[in-house]
């Protein structure tokens, strides 16, 4: 069995910070292991710019931003397995991977980082009904045939779904000579980035119909049609709404997974609304040197922020590793509460600054993210603008948590 | 097709069809299996439960009774000698309310009439071997098992054709007129001439009947909508789990079916359509399976549904008629020689074996069959390298450096597999054709990781061009080309 201090299983955006966090931190036997022939993630067929405003305040692509990382990665020479998947991981930190040359590997990790990103939801995740015909792609398929292996999905499009990967891919579409004929989105607002809707939807008079929804696929080999609907505020479809729209592919952009395959294995204990693991304040899961950032714990808007948790979990394991043994008493339960979708972490110790990453549930205008323990208000923000598409960081001193006696705080919008 | 002459023709390549031509490739005769579709098994043999039943709804003495009570005791062995998953999972019929109770021990007296092994167990028994499972009593069947009803058909179709059959896919019957002492069968592929016809083609078996003159049968087309749940589910139950029948309703009922592959279904609905190809689903019917599943196993949600599809019964009673009809497997009126099955659904999966006896045993006894001494009873599949013990995923992997990678990530099949699926013995290369055989893409990304990966092992390992790639029927083509500005 191989022996390495840390693995990290995947080589996208998280994986690469973190091993280059761990790295400056004094570990050197790192392992990357990506299931693609080469690193990068996902970012390696997101062509389009608007990466690394707030990271290196220059606006790249996606394969120059991975490429910041990837570069530094090959000059320290820490090493990356690619095209090699893991198909087991032990709360033991033991993972079975497969790859061309070696075949079966089997390595014992004295820490393990989680960077494995997320999946998309798929047609038969929303219970799309009608037709099951060609023509039906999630975005970032259609992305990834597109941008990586120059296949054109189709002619006429309709996307079910405003996440920026479907945003991006209108623009994409229509640039390759296909008519994108709508984007259909089931809440009353848009779930993609603002500067996504200008720029890839207004900017080509691509229409955003919001409280719509497809309510019918026809078609019996290839996509013929859609039928949409306006939608009810509990999202059932008002009849006498409906229309028909012809089209050769529908594509899908209704939300990504964080793919936690893996750590169920591992025993990683998950969070219902995030998708991803219960952390502590250092990342660390509920199984003892079992770390996760990026995406897997939770979606990100900006891979910007993907790259500072990933440095955190990074700088943790390095850590954890040098200790050998548990970091801290974390001890200090954090919920989302009214208006809050999810913060992360959950749990935190009193000792540290803390940041706490969360979205909200809906857009609003003058809110005030109050965060509070005890009765008593510990931190407040106000935010001219919310949006559920749009993460929300807010950083505490530790100062504001020492007095505390409960072990529940909570996060509220108001 | 390759001959002008063939001894028998059979119309439909669904699980009965190709049990029909596996059946008689043990004799000595020619055979063609022509099926309209580019695969075998498009039909309802793709899109059922995958149930072996044990035969405790079918009244005894009926021919449906017998077929399936034959079918259950022989599965395993035909299983075996196919390469066919096959586990005996037992059953559950589960009376949620004290009133249905009455409705068990009738069930378990047509059953045992039947010669099936039938127990009524109570609470205790639920709460121990299904502890998600609410119900106040249940009948246990003991020999009900669940098999992969599309590997099965394939397999069927397989062990036919190394045997001799010829399967002509893509081939439609247009017409089948009496010449002098044949059949001539016109297809939109040309013509053949035959001794005999068996018509096994399920929801279109009404339109081939009326050839042979047979006008007494119509095909009422009843669908049947499912959800699919991801593997992360399978720990909810182990047994198959079913209501109590609902009267008159023409179906078992929605019901919790595990699969081979360790997903659990939900369904099937039950509704009487207009077309006998509308394979849609509707939202109204997925509400109520959900609704209706979670009756029995509260602990089911939304967010486990990975996959919705429906399957078709071919019905020969109207809905306001309902109640038991029998299998019908006769001559025609006309020609003896003429075989009509008409109405076999459900449990049709489960008669397969018994009605391909039936039907052979016919001829026979019309023109005794010789037996083909080179006949070989056994198929092998693909290697499903991830259920292998490591030491042979080993072996393996040491000699072939496709088997080393994984390329479906979800039910972690290797590049191996995928080829092998590719290189099926009926030809078949289409996206659904790789789904059915090696399981790609059936997985709860739904071939968001491999479907890029598969189209990439078509154009470089087969030489397909982009334009010819399909899905799964012959227009359904998945791309529309190569994007502007390449090469």
């Amino acid at each position: 069995m191989m022996k390495k201090e840390l693995v990290i299983i995947g080589a996208g955006p998280a994986g690469l910070a973190a091993a280059l966090a761990a790295y400056e931190d004094g570990i050197e036997d790192i392992l990357i292991i990506e299931r693609e022939e080469r690193p990068g993630g996902i970012l390696n067929q997101c062509i389009h710019d608007g990466f690394g405003l707030h990271k290196f305040k220059e606006v790249l692509t996606g394969p120059e931003y991975a490429h910041r990382y990837i570069d530094k990665v090959r000059e320290k020479e820490l090493e990356i397995m690619t095209n090699t998947i893991v198909t087991e991981l032990t709360d033991e930190k033991e993972l079975k991977a497969f790859n061309e040359n070696d075949g079966i590997l089997h390595i014992k990790a004295e820490a393990v980082i989680l960077a494995m990103g997320s999946r998309e939801r798929t047609a038969g995740g929303i219970s799309l009904p009608g037709d099951r015909p060609s023509g039906i792609y999630t975005a970032g398929l259609a992305q990834n045939l597109m941008n990586l292996q120059n296949i054109q999905v189709g002619k006429k499009i309709v996307i079910l779904g405003s996440g920026d990967i479907g945003l991006i891919m209108a623009r994409r579409l229509t640039l390759e000579g296909a008519d994108v004929k709508a984007v259909l989105e089931i809440m009353p607002y848009s779930n993609g980035l603002r500067r996504n809707i200008n720029q890839c939807l207004v900017d080509y008079n691509i229409p955003l119909k919001l409280s719509q929804t497809v309510i019918d696929v026809k078609g019996e080999d290839r996509l013929e049609s859609v039928t949409a609907a306006e939608v009810d505020e509990s999202f059932n479809p008002i009849e006498g709404t409906e229309y028909e729209i012809e089209c050769d592919t529908l594509i899908l952009s209704v939300g990504l997974i964080p793919e936690n395959e893996l750590s169920k294995k591992a025993n990683v204990q998950l969070d219902d609304t995030t998708g991803g693991a219960v952390v502590k304040d250092n990342l660390e899961t509920n199984v003892d040197g079992i770390f996760s950032c990026g995406n897997v714990l939770h979606v990100h808007d900006l891979v910007d922020f993907v790259s500072d948790e990933a440095e955190k979990a990074g700088k943790a394991a390095a850590e954890y590793i040098k200790k050998g043994h548990k970091l801290n008493k974390d001890n200090i339960f954090v919920e989302a509460g009214s208006g809050i979708g999810y913060v992360i972490p959950q749990v935190i110790s009193k000792e540290k600054d803390q940041i706490f990453s969360m979205r909200v549930r809906k857009p609003d205008n003058e809110k005030t993210i109050k965060i509070a323990a005890d009765g008593k208000i510990l931190h407040e923000e106000n935010f001219e603008k919310v949006n559920p598409s749009e993460m929300i960081k807010i950083k505490v001193s530790s100062e504001k948590f020492k007095p505390l006696e409960k072990s529940t705080i909570k996060v509220v919008a108001e | 097709m390759k001959k002008q002459n063939y001894d028998i023709a059979i119309i439909g390549g669904g699980v009965v069809g190709t049990a029909i031509a596996r059946e008689l490739s043990r004799y000595k005769t020619d055979v063609l299996l022509i099926e309209k579709e580019n695969d075998v098994g498009q039909g309802a043999s793709n899109s059922n439960s995958g149930v072996v039943h044990s035969g405790f709804t079918a009244p005894v003495g009926s021919l449906k009774a017998d077929v399936c009570m034959y079918g259950n005791s022989h599965f395993e062995e035909i299983c075996s000698e196919l390469d066919v998953p096959y586990e005996k999972t037992g059953k559950l019929v589960v009376a949620v309310e004290e009133k249905q109770i009455a409705e068990l021990y009738n069930l378990q007296y047509i059953g045992r009439k039947n010669g099936a092994e039938l127990y009524i167990v109570g609470e205790d028994f639920i709460e121990e071997k299904e502890p998600n499972i609410s119900g106040k009593a249940a009948m246990y069947s003991p020999n009900s098992a669940i098999t992969s009803p599309y590997e099965l058909t394939i397999a069927f179709a397989e062990n036919a054709h190394q045997n001799g059959v010829e399967i002509s896919l893509n081939t439609k019957v247009v017409e089948i007129s009496k010449k002098n002492s044949k059949f001539s069968v016109k297809t939109d592929r040309g013509e053949i001439l035959t001794d005999y016809v068996i018509n096994s083609a399920g929801l279109y078996s009404d339109e081939i009947a009326a050839f042979s003159g047979e006008d007494r049968y119509k095909i009422y087309p009843c669908r049947g909508e499912y959800y699919v749940l991801d593997k992360n589910a399978s720990g909810l139950m182990s047994r198959l789990v079913y209501p109590v029948p609902p009267e008159n309703a023409g179906g078992l009922g929605i019901h919790l079916t595990p699969t081979v592959e360790g997903n659990i279904l939900i369904g099937p609905s039950n509704e009487y359509i207009d077309s006998v190809d509308n394979e849609a689903t509707t939202k109204e019917v997925m509400d109520k399976l959900i609704k209706e599943a979670r009756d029995f196993l509260p602990k089911i949600t939304r967010d486990m549904v990975i996959r919705s599809y429906s399957g078709i019964r071919s019905k020969i009673v109207p809905p306001e008629v309902g109640g038991f009809t029998d299998f019908v497997i006769e001559k025609s009126p006309k020609y003896d020689n003429f075989i009509n099955l008409i109405g076999i659904e459900s449990p049709g999966l489960t008669s397969a074996p018994g009605i391909a006896k039936y039907v052979v045993e016919m001829i026979d006894e019309m023109e005794k069959l010789r037996e083909d001494k080179d006949f070989k009873k056994t198929r092998k599949g693909i290697t499903k390298f991830y259920e292998l013990p490591e030491e042979k995923q080993k072996e393996l992997a040491e000699d072939n450096p496709n088997y080393r990678e994984i390329v479906c990530r979800c039910e972690n099949i290797t590049k191996q597999e995928i080829i092998d699926a590719l290189n099926n013995p009926l030809g078949v290369q289409t996206l659904k054709g790789v789904k059915y055989r090696a399981r790609a893409t059936m997985g709860r990304c739904q071939g968001g990781y491999c479907m890029a990966r598969i189209i990439k092992i078509m154009q470089d390992e087969f030489d397909m061009d982009l334009e010819e790639i399909k899905l799964e029927g012959n227009n359904s083509n998945l791309f529309a080309g190569q994007a502007k500005g390449w090469g």
